[in-house]
């Protein structure tokens, strides 16, 4: 479900397969733990947040019973479990059996919790996993997001053959329909997966997370998402991308920062497109820039155009800086991770 | 306009802390929005009573909290009064301003029995 514009879920389908299936899937919790179960056994439970690989469920059965039990995961499966049984017919009278798990007389049961949960929090936890994937990989991925027409697809095409020598890339795309995009993505010889999003306007974090799944990127590639051609919603849903990068073409409207702020405030780069046409229309390129600055004092701009190819190597050797940093990130991962191993192995030798 | 969806998703956090707490009813609920959060809370309790019929949060009183706008003006190196997202510093009229609170969209906690 959309927050934004109140679209509907639930017709995703990626490469034409409904993704809507009793699978085995993984949750990650609030407290970092990583849980996987299956969904195709007619029971429905919540997890509570609990210390590091404890969990609180509560199973709702078919006849209406209802048990709870706590259990503690040892791995991935292994549980041990500790039943508490709470049957609809006979708990009617169980004064003790309330949340403060006591009863005084005439004291009443209510109590405040606290949730202190933003709206979009489930989408935040999926691009949070993703983002820490891509880090401890060094992946570089970003997240296009622009207007139908402005010439996303173009400008990738382009912006893959300048670097496909260079680095192993990968292409997520998103489309209510069709799967045109993916098709010309893979004219260029690299690996694209197409999403459709059906009744929805955007892509989330999930729906990423599946792709990422199913590509596998090699470690210190290039993540590219070209997001549903929409300005409005996408910018509320985070994919866990290093960057957001917004297109503008010139053949829209300067007033366009302003009319939908919120993308180009939650843009680190905005790219100004069909520059080559700027001769031949009357479209103020420094007024749209000031706009978009208006909004968002931190953006980075490049004037480029995919067709004539102009601007195209300042926009690349961004990129190529990006994937520079992200390696140094993993470097440091894996630096810190031998920093321990040595640290252990040396505690081990003095023991 | 979105008020609708956005109702969906305050019900999913507070049925799922309901459930995990085991509660047999939600008697209240309270939200933190920002006032640049382009919520319009009317509406949105409009939304909640309806999305919450049949639910364990059927009747529950929905509270507001409304945060008021704050932005860091990057001019005036000092948190200034915000009244629109994307608006000028009411004191030096720079655009450089960035908003650090007003724009959230939080359920705070809930009261249960």
């Amino acid at each position: 479900m959309c927050t934004v514009c109140g679209c509907g879920a639930g017709e995703t389908r990626i490469e034409g397969e409904a993704n809507e299936h009793s699978h085995e899937h993984t949750h990650v919790h609030e407290d970092g733990s990583v849980h996987s179960h299956d969904h195709g056994d007619g029971h429905q439970h919540s997890h509570a947040a609990a210390v590091a690989g404890v969990h609180e469920h509560r199973h709702q059965h078919a006849d209406g019973s209802e048990h709870a039990h706590s259990h503690v995961h040892q791995g991935e499966h292994a549980h041990a479990h500790d039943h508490h049984h709470e049957h609809a017919v006979g708990a009617d009278l169980d004064y003790g059996s309330g949340p403060a798990r006591a009863h005084a007389p005439g004291l009443s049961q209510s109590r405040m919790v606290q949730i202190e949960q933003d709206i979009l929090s489930k989408n935040n936890t999926y691009a949070a996993a993703n983002r820490s994937w891509f880090d401890e990989h060094g992946v570089f991925a970003l997240n296009l997001v622009s207007s139908p027409g402005s010439g996303k697809t173009a400008l990738l095409v382009k912006t893959i053959e300048l670097l496909k020598g260079k680095v192993a890339i990968n292409v997520v795309e998103g489309d209510q329909q069709t799967s045109n995009d993916a098709e010309r993505i893979r004219a260029t010889g690299v690996q694209a997966l197409q999403i459709n999003t059906g009744k929805g306007c955007h892509l989330d974090g999930h729906m990423v997370g599946h792709a990422m799944q199913r590509m596998q990127p090699a470690d210190e590639s290039l993540f590219l998402i070209e997001n549903v051609g929409n300005l409005v919603c996408p910018a509320a849903f985070d994919l866990g991308e290093q960057h957001k990068v917004a297109i503008l073409s010139v053949t829209e409207g300067e007033d366009k920062p302003l009319k939908y702020p919120d993308m180009f405030a939650a843009a680190d780069v905005m790219l100004l497109n069909k520059c080559d046409l700027l001769p031949y229309l009357e479209f103020d390129a420094d007024l749209a820039e000031a706009n978009a600055r208006r909004v968002n004092p931190h953006l980075t701009i490049f004037r480029v155009s995919a067709s004539s190819g102009d601007g195209l190597s300042a926009w690349v050797s961004w990129i190529e800086s990006g994937l520079e940093a992200q390696r140094g990130k993993r470097a440091e991962t894996v630096d810190n991770l031998k920093a321990r191993i040595a640290e252990l192995e040396r505690k081990l030798a003095a023991s | 306009m979105h008020e609708m969806s956005l109702a969906e998703g305050i019900l999913q956090l507070v049925e799922d802390t309901a459930r995990r707490e085991a509660a047999k009813r939600v008697k209240t609920v309270v939200l933190e929005i920002g006032r640049m959060s382009s919520v319009e809370p009317d509406a949105l309790r409009f939304c909640f009573g309806s999305v919450t019929h049949g639910s364990i949060a059927q009747g529950a009183e929905l509270e507001i909290v409304s945060v008021p706008g704050a932005g860091w003006c990057m001019i005036c190196a000092e948190t200034v009064a915000m009244n629109e997202l994307f608006g000028a510093c009411p004191k030096c009229g720079s655009y450089q301003v960035q908003a650090v609170s007003g724009t959230e969209m939080r359920v705070k906690e809930i009261e249960i029995e």
